[in-house]
């Protein structure tokens, strides 16, 4: 029977099936950090209970992290001491591979992940994170887990779970230049809904996907939870095995091989069956931007905000004024022009070595709008690294931009980077829900280059015209 | 995990859809090592006022819903973020079921871990529900979860649908790594067939 390549890894993973039909699904790869572990491994204290695969875990600090330079003498927040302090003594007590602040490999779990080689195509991949989704560019299945399964994982390498259902995303056609995978996923977004992909897992496909580089698949499957779905995933090809080799935890010499004469194996057959598709134009997409408080609140650059008198349905109505109120934004408005008060770019999303080049292509010799203050935040230690070599984090400096330390950043105002109230922010990450960089903080989703773009002007405004 | 069997409590209306778990509780209160203690926080950003006070027009902190342990909310519930602190706020402040016409998955299945049953029922029911919980304390809902039906105030019986490991799992209050670590054996046996290109993340 024809298969998709969800089929195909979750039929990999089934190590016993229960009676209605719920699976015990072994799992790869267990990604950690300092947010969602505490409890999980606290109740295997108290059970009496060992990390049963240590070498099919990682562990590295990234959500809480401040991001300046200063972060090696010491953290500052209490709170925050304390978490990243128990994350630490639990790797210790439990043997788990840690990344710590010091390591240059320190970074965005969802970063050094691929960076590292540890996510792999055909994989399961896990982390108490929603954003775990990011690893399924390379054709991993890869979903984020609440506290308890964290700590399932933990004690079992497996999870109780019901297979989702298939759904294919296919992007057909060439991606317009100033496009960006970014750009696609949120169009996607619009179109779909935030709650499109509940149930399912989503596959993108089409010519556009597969023209992507692995940095814009990434963001791409990143943000299919903003669009509901359980996980998203590429089909590994030569861009996903060209991207894989070398790196330092991935299979090495006649390993490597065999393993990728396996992931040949795993796109989904001719014919296979899905529960729901979706076809999109890449020719027709515009650089996007959000302009509401839900991922799928967002429009072409071109265009203007939403009237909410012309929406039929009386909730959804409120729910667009309600968005507009905070977002300080009049109806029908033109969404460019809008000032700006912060520039972030940064996040699981695009703080890749890519993104930095997409930004760095706006921001080379011209400077930062007055009164605008502008994070460029590295996805990893690594990636801070490359881009001093290539000469970015100059162009950034020179610009006015403030170069920091790898982590989480400004993305969820759980550090010390966050926005004050009222403030409004272009944004290169995932979520604009009301108050998540800071509380009364307003969120413009949008690329790399369109966030630089913000950042040189003031406003939010078509990085083509820059370029 | 405290079992769920039967549960007859006032509801409270939260007409909103999408719902996030930034919402639910925002990530500046998740800087805990513990479970409990995150029922103050919840929905901070709607039941407080920036000066710390309470809103006193956000629904839970009106005098008839401060007992309420069903909630009843719009379309995709606790969508956004994997954050198990959402229902570990909802429970710590009591509540003990959603109900909604649709919730987002992670937050579903999280609810199930922690002895919070998620009701999914029509858009129109659930208006119908809306109405009932408008009337606060005097008009209470009944959950069966063995029958799996809402009981309304005026007595009429609603089927809900659940999976059924997750209601066997919540009536009996079960522990999931216990029930998995009896397919031990089963794990043993599939980690023996690894194929042998895969890597071991050894060396850090």
């Amino acid at each position: 029977m024809s298969r998709t390549l969800f089929d195909k890894i979750w039929d990999a993973h089934v190590v016993d099936r229960l009676e209605d039909g719920t699976c015990v699904l072994y799992i790869d790869r267990h990604l950690v950090h300092e947010v969602t572990s505490p409890q999980a491994f606290e109740g295997l204290r108290l059970a009496g209970r060992k990390v049963r695969r240590v070498d099919e875990t990682i562990a590295v600090v990234d959500h809480n992290i401040p991001t300046d330079a200063d972060r090696l003498n010491g953290i500052n927040e209490p709170e925050s001491k304390l978490q990243i302090e128990t994350l630490e003594a639990n790797v210790a007590a439990f043997g788990v591979p840690y990344f710590p602040v010091s390591d240059a490999r320190q970074g965005i779990v969802h970063v050094i992940g691929p960076e590292q080689g540890i996510s792999l195509p055909g994989f399961t991949i896990v982390c108490g994170d929603s954003h775990t989704s990011t690893h399924g560019a390379l054709g991993a299945l890869a979903f984020g887990i609440g506290t308890s399964e964290v700590e399932h994982v933990l004690a079992t390498q497996t999870l109780l779970q019901k297979p989702a259902k298939n759904m294919l995303v296919r992007v057909d056609g060439v991606l317009p230049p100033g496009c960006t995978g970014k750009d696609i996923v949120l169009a996607i977004i619009g179109k779909i809904g935030t709650a499109g992909g509940t149930g399912h897992v989503i596959e993108f496909g089409g010519e556009a996907i597969r023209a992507l580089d692995m940095a814009g698949r990434l963001t791409v499957c990143n943000m299919s939870i903003e669009a509901g779905a359980r996980a998203g995933l590429i089909a590994p090809d030569e861009t996903t095995f060209e991207y894989i080799k070398g790196r330092p935890y991935a299979p090495k010499g006649a390993d490597f091989e065999k393993a990728v004469a396996y992931w040949k194996t795993l796109p989904s057959d001719e014919g296979a069956h899905y529960d729901k598709v979706v076809v999109l134009n890449a020719a027709e997409i515009v650089p996007q931007v959000t302009w509401g408080t839900s991922p799928e609140a967002v429009i072409p650059i071109t265009g203007t905000v939403p009237d909410p008198q012309a929406e039929p349905d009386e909730a959804r109505r409120a729910q667009l004024q309600q968005m507009l109120r905070y977002m300080d934004l009049q109806p029908g408005q033109k969404i460019a022009g809008t000032k700006v008060d912060v520039v972030f770019i940064g996040s699981c999303t695009n703080s890749r070595i890519e993104d930095m080049r997409a930004a760095a292509a706006v921001a080379k010799g011209r400077h930062v709008a007055p009164g605008v203050r502008v994070l460029v935040v590295p996805g990893s230690g690594l990636v801070k690294a490359q881009a001093e070599a290539e000469g970015l984090a100059k162009i950034f400096t020179d610009a006015g931009f403030e170069w920091r330390e790898a982590g989480c950043s400004m993305c969820l105002g759980m550090n010390p980077d966050k926005l004050t109230p009222g403030q409004r922010c272009a944004s290169t990450s995932n979520r604009n829900f009301e108050g998540r960089q800071g509380p009364g903080g307003r969120t413009h989703l949008l690329s790399p280059a369109m966030a630089a773009a913000a950042a040189v002007t003031g406003v939010l405004t078509d990085a083509r015209e820059l370029v | 995990m405290d079992k769920f069997t039967r549960l007859t409590a006032p509801a409270a209306p939260l007409n909103l859809a999408n719902v996030d778990t930034d919402k639910i509780i925002p990530a500046r209160f998740l800087k805990t090592i513990k479970r409990s203690g995150l029922g103050k926080s919840l929905f901070a950003d709607m039941r407080y006022n920036a000066d710390g006070s309470e809103n006193p027009s956000f629904v839970l902190n009106q005098p008839k819903y401060r007992q309420a342990q069903i909630l009843v909310a719009g379309d995709n519930f606790g969508c956004g973020s994997s954050r198990e602190h959402a229902p570990w706020a909802l429970l710590d402040f009591g509540i003990r079921c959603v109900i909604a016409p649709s919730f987002a998955d992670i937050f579903h299945g999280n609810c199930f871990k922690n002895g919070i049953l998620p009701i999914v029922l029509p858009a129109d029911v659930c208006e119908q529900l809306m109405d009932d919980a408008a009337q606060g304390t005097n008009a209470r809902l009944t959950i069966d979860l063995e029958k799996q039906v809402v009981v309304r105030p005026d007595g009429e019986e609603i089927h809900f649908e659940v999976d059924a490991f997750r209601k066997h799992c919540l009536l009996n209050g079960l522990d999931d790594i216990g029930l998995t670590l009896e397919h031990a054996a089963a794990i043993d046996a599939y980690e023996a067939k690894t194929p042998s290109w895969k890597p071991a993340i050894n060396g850090v």
